[in-house]
C-alpha cells in the first residue's frame, strides 16, 4: 500500500512525461515556425484577401441562376467523359496487371523486374493525372485520345500499386500445393493467385473508375476532352450561368458515378 | 444422396463442365454482347483526330529529345517555385483542418439536428465532388492569379476530405461519454469540447499530417490553371516549349512527393 | 522405391535441420513419421518433392535422382509424387471439382488448365475417386463450404489424381478433431492397400501413427533416432523422441477411441 506519510511533497501529475514534452513543444514550436513563416513570406497581396470574400461572393451572383441554354452539349460532353473514364480503367488493366505481377514481392522473376515494376508504381503515380494530360496533349495534339492515355498511365500506377499488395497479401498454402503437382509457373498463377486475387481486384477496379470519372472532369482544361472543354470555353467567355449549370451537372455526375459503383460493389463482391 | 450418386455412377460417360461465373445464360452472354455494344459505341462517337494522333510519334521524340537532358540551370525560379508550393500547402492544410471541425460536427448525424445535418453534408459532397483544379479554376476567376486562388482551393478541397472522415470518426463516438457529461449537467458546447474532441482529436492530428502530404501533390497541380506554385512554373516551361526546364520541374515534383510521402508516413507511423 | 540417404538441409548459416539422414521406404507401406516441432519432420517431406532444396545428400524415387532435377524434369517428377497437406491448401475460392482437377495441372496444358476442359478420363477418375471418399456429391460446391474433414478429402483426391507413385501426408489430421482425424488416416491408409501406394505420413499423434501405420520412425533434432514396428513402440522410445520436449500430452497418449479394441493398450506408451 501507499505509504502517505512517506509523501510530504506536493504531488503533481502531468499527462506526459519529460522527455514526450519536450518532443511535443518541439513539434509544436516547428508547426507554429512553419506557418509564420509561410504566412510572412508568401507573394499575396494583403487587400485582395480582405476583399476576397466579397468577389467570391459577386462571382457566385453571376451565376444565378444557371442557364440550360446548352444542356444538349453538355450532357454529350458528360458522356464523352464517362467514356474518356471508362476506357481508360479498361485499357489500363492489361498494363497495371503485369505490372503488378512484376512488383510484388513474392511473384516477381527476378530483382531487376521488381525495380523495373516499383519504378513504373511510382513514376505513374506521382505525375498527376493532369500533368499526364499536359504531355498527351503535347504529343498527340488536343483531343480525347490524350485524356484517355493521361487517364489510363495515372491509373497504372494506383490499380498496379493495389494489386500488387493483393499478390503480396495472399494465401502461400495453395500456392505450394499447386506447385506439389508438378504445374508450371503460368498454371499456378492461375490456379493458385488468380482466384485469390478476384474479388480485390473487382473492388479495386471499380473504386478506380469512380476516382477516374472525378479526373477526367478536368481533362479539358488543357485540353485533353470532355466536359472540361465546354467549363474552359465558358469561362473564357465568362458565360457565368453557363458554368453553373455545368458545375452541376458534374456534381450529377460524380453521384451518378458512386451510385454506379456502390451497386457493382453489391452486386459483384 | 447416396441414391442420386449410384444413379450417377451407373450412367456410362459422366460430364462436368465449370459452373459459370453467371449462371444465368442469358444474363452472361447479355453482358458480352452489352460491353462488345458499348466498346463500338464509346469508340465510334469520340472525336478522334487521327491525322493529328498520326504525327504524335515524331512529336513525341522532339519533346523527349528536347528534355533530356533536363536543364536545372534556372534553379532560382524552380526554388520560387516549389517554396510558394509548400507555403499554400501549409496554409491550405491549416485553414482546412480547422474549418473542417465545425463542418464535421455539422455533418455528424448523431450530434446535430436534422436540418444541420443535411446542410453539412452538402457542403461536404459539393466539395469533393469537384476536382481541385475545378476549384482552383473558379477562385481564379474570382480572386485573380497567384497563391491566394491555391490556397482558397485546397483550403475547400481539404475541408471536402477531412470533414467527411472526421464526420464519420464522431458519429461512432463512444456515446456512454457523452452521457457522462450530460449527467453532470453539462451545456451543449461544453459536451463537445469535454466528451466528443477529446475522442476525435488524434485522429485529426494524423489526418492533417495525411492531409498535408495531398495537398503539397495538389498544389503541385492547381498551378497549371493559375492558382500559383510550381505547377505555375511547369505550366509557362510547357507554353514556351522549354522541355528541358519543364522535365527538371517534373523530377523535382516527383521527388518532392516521394519525400513528403516518405515523412507523412513515417510520421503517422511514430505518432500512432 | 524411395531411398533417401544423407540427406543434409540447413537454413542459412543455422544448425542443419536434417543431420544426415537415411532411409527407405519399399513396397506399399504406410510410414509414420513422429517427432517434436522442429524435430525436422516437415522438411524432410518437402525436401521429397522439393518444395524445400536439400543441402546435400540424395534421394532416389523409383531409380531417378530427384535432389539435381532442374524446371520441366522437377515437374515431371513431383508429379509422380503426391502430397497432403496440415492445412488442406485448396484454393477455397474454386469449385471442388476444379480443387481436385488442379492434381493433373502437371499433365495437363496450360489452355486445358485455364479453361478447365479437362480430358474425359481425368473427370472420369476425379469422380471415381470423390466416389471413394464421399464427395462426389460436392463437385460443384464452392471448397470454403465444407467441412474440415471433408476439405482435407479434397486434398487426398487432389493428390491421388496425380497418379502418384508415392503419397506425402505433412499432419493431415492436426487441424482435424478426433474423430475426423481418425477418418481420414483409415482412408489413408486403406487406400495405401487399394492401390499398392508407399505413404509417408508427419504426425505427431503417436496413437494415431501406432493404430493405422505399419512402420514408425522416430526423428528429433533431424536424427532418426527410432524406426522399427508399432509394436516395438514403447515407452523408452517415447521419451527418447518427445523427453525433455514440451510435448502436449494428451494428444500423444490418448488413443484413438475405437482403436482400443483393435489391440493398442493404454499401458503400453
Amino acid at each position: 500500500m501507499v505509504d502517505h506519510a512517506a509523501s510530504p511533497a506536493p504531488r503533481v501529475w502531468q499527462r506526459y512525461d519529460r522527455r514526450q514534452r519536450l518532443v511535443r513543444f518541439f513539434l509544436t514550436l516547428l508547426s507554429l515556425t512553419l506557418i509564420v513563416w509561410a504566412v510572412r513570406d508568401i507573394d499575396i497581396f494583403w487587400p485582395w484577401v480582405w476583399d476576397a470574400p466579397n468577389q467570391i461572393s459577386n462571382l457566385g451572383a453571376r451565376m444565378w441562376p444557371p442557364d440550360p441554354r446548352r444542356l444538349s452539349e453538355i450532357a454529350s460532353a458528360m458522356v464523352e467523359t464517362v467514356h474518356i473514364a471508362t476506357l481508360a480503367t479498361m485499357l489500363n488493366v492489361f498494363i497495371a496487371l503485369p505490372v503488378a505481377y512484376i512488383a510484388a514481392q513474392n511473384t516477381t522473376p527476378n530483382r531487376a523486374c521488381l525495380w523495373l515494376g516499383r519504378f513504373i508504381l511510382v513514376a505513374s503515380r506521382s505525375v498527376n493525372t493532369i500533368i499526364w494530360a499536359l504531355l498527351f496533349v503535347a504529343i498527340f495534339g488536343p483531343g480525347v485520345l490524350a485524356g484517355i492515355l493521361a487517364i489510363m498511365f495515372r491509373s497504372i500506377g494506383f490499380v498496379g500499386k493495389l494489386m500488387g499488395e493483393a499478390i503480396e497479401e495472399i494465401d502461400r498454402r495453395p500456392v505450394e500445393a499447386m506447385e506439389a503437382t508438378g504445374a508450371s509457373k503460368l498454371k499456378v498463377v492461375a490456379y493458385a493467385i488468380v482466384p485469390q486475387v478476384m474479388p480485390a481486384f473487382f473492388a479495386i477496379v471499380i473504386l478506380r473508375w469512380d476516382i477516374n470519372i472525378r479526373e477526367s472532369t478536368v481533362l479539358g482544361l488543357v485540353g485533353a476532352g470532355g466536359i472540361g472543354v465546354i467549363l474552359q470555353g465558358s469561362i473564357d467567355t465568362f458565360a457565368w450561368r453557363t458554368v453553373a449549370t455545368i458545375l452541376l451537372a458534374i456534381i450529377a455526375l460524380v453521384l451518378f458515378g458512386e451510385a454506379v459503383t456502390s451497386w457493382l460493389r453489391r452486386r459483384v463482391i | 444422396m447416396a441414391r442420386s450418386d449410384s444413379a450417377r455412377s451407373a450412367s456410362p460417360a459422366r460430364v462436368w463442365h465449370k459452373p459459370p461465373f453467371i449462371a444465368n445464360p442469358w444474363l452472361r452472354y447479355g453482358l458480352w454482347l452489352g460491353v462488345l455494344i458499348y466498346l463500338v459505341w464509346a469508340l465510334g462517337s469520340l472525336p478522334f483526330n487521327w491525322e493529328r494522333i498520326s504525327e504524335g510519334l515524331p512529336r513525341a521524340s522532339r519533346i523527349f529529345g528536347g528534355g533530356f537532358p533536363p536543364d536545372f540551370s534556372r534553379s532560382g525560379l524552380l526554388l520560387t517555385g516549389f517554396k510558394e508550393s509548400l507555403q499554400i500547402a501549409i496554409l491550405a492544410t491549416l485553414l482546412g483542418v480547422l474549418l473542417s471541425i465545425p463542418f464535421a460536427v455539422m455533418a455528424a448525424k448523431n450530434i446535430v439536428p436534422k436540418p444541420v445535418y443535411l446542410f453539412g453534408r452538402a457542403v461536404i459532397i459539393v466539395s469533393r465532388s469537384f476536382h481541385p483544379v475545378i476549384v482552383a479554376i473558379l477562385f481564379v476567376a474570382a480572386v485573380g492569379f497567384g497563391p491566394l486562388a491555391g490556397i482558397l482551393t485546397l483550403t475547400v478541397y481539404s475541408i471536402g476530405f477531412v470533414g467527411k472522415l472526421l464526420a464519420e470518426e464522431i458519429e461512432e463516438i463512444d456515446w456512454g461519454q457523452v452521457e457522462a457529461m450530460k449527467a453532470t449537467g453539462a451545456g451543449y458546447f461544453a459536451i463537445l469540447v469535454y466528451a466528443v474532441f477529446p475522442q476525435i482529436l488524434p485522429r485529426q492530428v494524423g489526418l492533417s499530417m495525411y492531409q498535408l502530404d495531398s495537398n503539397l501533390r495538389a498544389s503541385a497541380v492547381v498551378g497549371i490553371v493559375g492558382a500559383g506554385g510550381i505547377g505555375a512554373t511547369l505550366m509557362n516551361a510547357f507554353g514556351r516549349y522549354d522541355y528541358d526546364f519543364a522535365f527538371a520541374i517534373l523530377l523535382v515534383i516527383i521527388a518532392m512527393i516521394l519525400v513528403s510521402e516518405g515523412i507523412s508516413g513515417w510520421i503517422r507511423k511514430r505518432i500512432w | 522405391m524411395l531411398e533417401i540417404s544423407k540427406l543434409v538441409k540447413r537454413y542459412g548459416n543455422d544448425e542443419p535441420v536434417l543431420k544426415e539422414l537415411d532411409l527407405v521406404v519399399e513396397g506399399s507401406s504406410v510410414v509414420s513419421i513422429v517427432g517434436a516441432s522442429g524435430a525436422g519432420k516437415s522438411t524432410m517431406l518437402r525436401c521429397i518433392n522439393r518444395l524445400v532444396e536439400p543441402t546435400s545428400g540424395s534421394i532416389r524415387l523409383n531409380g531417378t535422382e530427384l535432389v539435381n532435377l532442374r524446371g520441366g524434369a522437377l515437374r515431371r517428377a513431383r508429379r509422380k509424387i503426391g502430397m497432403v497437406f496440415q492445412g488442406f491448401n485448396l484454393i477455397d475460392r474454386l469449385t471442388v471439382m476444379e480443387n481436385v482437377l488442379a492434381g493433373r495441372l502437371g499433365y495437363v496444358s496450360l489452355y486445358q488448365a485455364v479453361t478447365r476442359r479437362y480430358p474425359q478420363q481425368d473427370i472420369e477418375r476425379a469422380f471415381t475417386l470423390m466416389e471413394r471418399v464421399g464427395i462426389a456429391h460436392y463437385a460443384n460446391k464452392r471448397a470454403d463450404a465444407l467441412s474440415g474433414g471433408e476439405r482435407q478429402r479434397v486434398g487426398v483426391v487432389r493428390a491421388l489424381m496425380q497418379e502418384p507413385e508415392i503419397l506425402l501426408a505433412d499432419e493431415p489430421t492436426a487441424s482435424l478433431d478426433p474423430r475426423t482425424s481418425e477418418q481420414i488416416m483409415k482412408l489413408l491408409q486403406s487406400l495405401a492397400q487399394e492401390l499398392s501406394l508407399p505413404v509417408l505420413i508427419n504426425i505427431h499423434n503417436v496413437a494415431q501413427a501406432k493404430a493405422y501405420t505399419e512402420r514408425i520412425v522416430g526423428l528429433r533434432h533431424g536424427k532418426m533416432i527410432f524406426d522399427g514396428a508399432p509394436g516395438d513402440f514403447g515407452k523408452e522410445a517415447l521419451d527418447a523422441i518427445y523427453g525433455g520436449i514440451e510435448a502436449p500430452e494428451e494428444e500423444i497418449t490418448a488413443a484413438p477411441s475405437r482403436t482400443s479394441s483393435e489391440g493398442v493398450s493404454h499401458g503400453q506408451i
